[in-house]
């Protein structure tokens, strides 16, 4: 069951935007025919494959392939001394600054192996049994060093130093050594201590989550051809071939002209595709061996060198009136970055304390590096980690007060004009509207079955603009193509068609949209943040109307009056001049003597989109707890979101259970186990549980309308991550409901909950 | 004249403070009379930071309109999944 509360204002007549057309994708998908980045081949490719570090921590002494690239059917055997030994330096191209020097560090190992997994080699060969021969044949002389994975053993004093040039930044004074603390970050408003001391009441809690990955099907996959005349083609898997293009050639030392990227269909990101591990080795195995390379990662690569976001742990101590009126809040959140600085702590503090009005508050987020792959982005990054601390800390309060839980959010709820937490100040927001729609479900006020219990939760996102290229180019026949350069993750394609028709006045099924090459579209930032609708989606609303401009100004000539006199009226030329009894010209009229009247009829617009926007959710969790075996089962789910506007509702409805599904996995099964040698142990999906469709009930989404966008032509929010951040807590909460026990320590896996029964009966 | 306020990311600039009037019609502008009082702050807050103005963030965006009225956080800059 799904629905959509909107305010019954009148709102602008719209035909297509907010329908839900099939989707533009769909045919290719269920028919196999959609190419995926493993699917594309190239007459004479040979096949690239890593050696991975057997290590968690070691420096590398040597590294001998004088066996290897005497296999016959090796063409090329690479190491980083094929890649230029970068600076430091920020690099702008994905979705954040990135460091150049620690991303091609661990694109391909330099003097020390920082986790398990890392690559230290590259080879190609023409087949996959010759490449993996003669990656056991490469000799690496190791020196094993001592590592340290847990993020509080890390920040010890007598912990493993992962880097030498690393001293913590946002301290008051520069420390005198260096450490695996990369970063603190601070934010606060008020006064602690008297918020504390004016409270009646004080929660405090430590929770915890482990790293999990994001799950993406399909698993990295590239091919990439280096020319003769030195330039270079990459056809690969990725959230943005415009940042696949940056990064390899500012790895390897080229121009961006010289690098044309290709996207292909992706089968899922969640933020862990954008940034790049295979394409730049591909190309340099292309560079040395003078042939197309292919590079596929099976999942247990996937697994082991790709990023997972941060495992953390959440300090939150809370300070209410009797009432409910919450007056001070600490928090402090500790957050694995993996092998390099960079762990979304920052997003998670800014995100901690988003949906509430507090007075006095203070949050301290520690960046730490660990010897585990380098986490990337996962959907709200950093987001769903401090909500977890935070929401269950908000539950006990709830529990203390004796309160109902959606009334005391309600109270200590932000709404426009707030000043939220991390500073400014909050505009067109649908919060208290999104709390409301869950007070009003059916499922709200349906009682509980035995065993069972039921959680409520919230959270923010940012959500982002950016910049974004769109064309929409007319056919002869009055159809229209829309062009963009947003790999499509999650139905964006769809929401193109649909608002450039609905621009243009004509049926979705006039509209193709697609995807280009980054040599064949301007640039656009990579496909993350929740952006493409909002940001993408605007680019292609003015490349809409610069095409509609141009059909009323064929139309002026064709009927020998001013511009000005025509207007663009349900996918028809008007004009206005009523003593010129002109009858209206369809698109498709006016395509057919494009030619005669000027030539072919498109329209480009490029933009750097600002005011996205931010949205939040509101969940609420029913489980049933198996008390015999410990076993937590989501029994029934329901998600509030305030989306602005949807453009095409079941996509949206969609992004809501896609980020609810991840999140009950983080919360009940997911999490990286290493063995005492740092080495994960559970690196497949048999061992690394994530859930299936039969391991949850049907997820209800209730999308909000009440607050659209006014920076945004339909009103749309970005959608696709704010729905990740509640379900850890949501879960956590509906499971302590239903044993009377706190579960602080993500995943709530049978062992656990057992054990928590066990201690209570005892 | 607007209201710029800094978070603790810029106090190795400021020495700790956090609010300041600044005469600027524009983010580039603020960025530079930032700069001019605090040598270094203009880069870091260009690379590092977006602008909350009256509440709206922009990011990487000079020229983005600045009101004589308004109230600017600075704020790290923000990216996603």
């Amino acid at each position: 069951m799904s629905e959509t509360l909107e305010k019954p204002a009148p709102k602008a007549a719209l035909s297509i935007v907010g329908s839900r057309p099939v989707r533009p994708d769909g045919a290719d998908k269920v028919t196999g025919r959609a190419a995926y980045g493993a699917d594309f081949n190239m007459p004479g490719q040979l096949v690239g494959r890593v050696l991975r570090s057997p290590h968690a921590h070691a420096r590398i002494v040597s590294i001998d392939a004088s066996k290897a690239r005497a296999l016959p059917g090796v063409k090329a055997v690479i190491t980083a001394a094929d890649f230029p030994d970068l600076a430091s330096e920020e690099l702008e191209g994905g979705e954040a600054a990135a460091n150049l020097r620690d991303l091609s560090l661990n694109v391909m190992a330099r003097g020390k192996a920082l986790y398990h997994g890392h690559a230290v080699a590259a080879v190609a060969a023409v087949s996959t049994e010759i490449a993996e021969a003669a990656l056991e044949r490469i000799k690496v002389t190791y020196e094993v060093l001592p590592h340290v994975i847990d993020v509080e053993a890390a920040m010890s004093p007598d912990a493993p130093v992962l880097h030498d040039h690393l001293f913590t930044e946002g301290l008051e004074a520069r420390p005198d050594r260096p450490s695996n603390i990369a970063k603190k970050h601070r934010f606060a408003r008020g006064d602690l201590a008297e918020g504390f001391a004016a409270a009646d009441v004080v929660v405090e809690g430590r929770y915890t989550t482990k790293a999990t990955h994001q799950g993406y099907i399909e698993p990295h996959a590239c091919v990439a051809a280096w020319g003769e005349d030195g330039r270079c083609d990459v056809w690969s898997s990725s959230q943005g071939h415009f940042m696949v293009r940056t990064f390899c050639a500012r790895l390897l030392g080229l121009d961006i002209s010289d690098v044309r990227v290709t996207p292909a269909e992706i089968g899922g990101g969640f933020g862990g595709k954008t940034t790049v591990y295979l394409e730049p080795l591909a190309l340099a195995l292309s560079r040395a061996s003078g042939r197309p390379v292919k590079m596929v990662m099976s999942r247990e690569e996937v697994f082991r060198a790709t990023g997972p976001t941060s495992g953390g742990i959440v300090r939150v101590r809370l300070g209410a009136k009797s009432d409910g009126t919450i007056v001070a809040a600490d928090v402090e959140l500790t957050y694995q970055a993996g092998a390099f600085p960079g762990s979304p702590v920052g997003a998670g503090a800014m995100t901690a304390l988003a949906c509430y009005d507090i007075p006095n508050f203070s949050i301290v987020g520690w960046d730490v590096v660990t010897n585990t792959p380098k986490v990337a982005a996962y959907r709200a990054p950093g987001a769903p980690i401090s909500a977890f601390g935070v929401e269950s800390a908000v539950d006990e309060l709830a529990l203390k007060l004796g309160m109902d839980p959606i009334a005391l959010r309600e109270k200590n709820a932000v709404k426009d004009g707030t000043k939220a937490s991390y500073g400014p100040t909050f505009q067109n927001i649908g919060y208290l509207d999104t709390l409301a729609a869950i007070r009003e479900s059916e499922h709200w006020k349906t009682p509980l079955g035995p065993n069972q219990g039921r959680g409520v939760a919230v959270g923010f996102w940012f959500n982002v603009g950016g910049e974004s290229t769109a064309a929409v180019h007319i056919g002869e026949d009055g159809s229209a193509a829309v062009v963009t350069g947003n790999p499509d993750i999650g139905g964006s394609r769809a929401s193109m068609a649909m608002m450039a028709a609905e621009t243009l006045g004509l049926p979705i099924d006039k509209v193709r949209p697609m995807i280009a090459d980054t040599s064949s579209i301007g640039y656009s930032m990579l496909t993350g943040g929740s952006r493409v609708t909002f940001a993408t989606g605007m680019a292609v609303v003015q490349a809409a109307e610069k095409v509609t401009g141009e059909l009323c100004a064929r139309a002026a000539k064709l009927w020998d009056v001013p511009r000005d006199q025509v207007a663009w009226e349900g996918g028809k030329a008007v004009c206005l001049d009523a003593a010129k009894d002109r009858a209206p010209l369809s698109l498709e009229a006016l395509a057919a003597q494009s030619a005669r009247t000027g030539g072919p009829i498109s329209g480009q617009a490029t933009i750097n989109a600002q005011g996205a926007g931010p949205g939040f959710g509101v969940h609420l969790c029913d489980v049933e707890v198996d008390p015999e075996t410990g076993q937590v089962s989501v029994v029934r789910y329901t998600a509030a979101q305030d989306v602005g506007k949807a453009i095409h509702p079941s996509y949206v409805e969609g992004q809501v259970q896609g980020g609810v599904a991840q999140g009950v996995g983080w919360a009940l099964n997911e999490e990286y186990i290493f063995d005492g040698e740092g080495r994960m142990e559970n690196a497949g999906f048999l061992d690394y549980r994530m859930p299936v469709a039969s391991d949850l009930p049907m997820l209800d989404a209730i999308l909000v309308e009440t607050a659209p966008n006014p920076r945004h032509p339909f009103g749309a929010k970005g959608v696709g991550e704010v729905p990740i951040v509640p379900p850890l807590a949501a879960v956590a909460n509906a499971v302590r409901g239903a044993i009377g026990v706190r579960m602080p320590d993500l995943p709530i896996s049978p062992p656990k909950v057992l054990a928590a029964l066990d201690a209570k009966g005892g | 004249m607007a209201r710029v306020v800094a978070g603790s990311e810029c106090w190795p600039y400021t020495g700790g403070a956090s609010e300041f009037e600044v005469e600027a019609g524009t983010v580039r502008e603020i960025i530079a009379a930032l700069d001019a009082r605090f040598p270094g702050l203009g880069a870091f807050v260009d690379k590092r930071m977006a602008f909350a103005i009256d509440g709206e963030i922009h990011q990487d965006a000079w020229f983005s309109p600045v009101g004589p009225d308004s109230e600017v956080f600075l704020i790290p800059k923000i990216g996603g999944g």
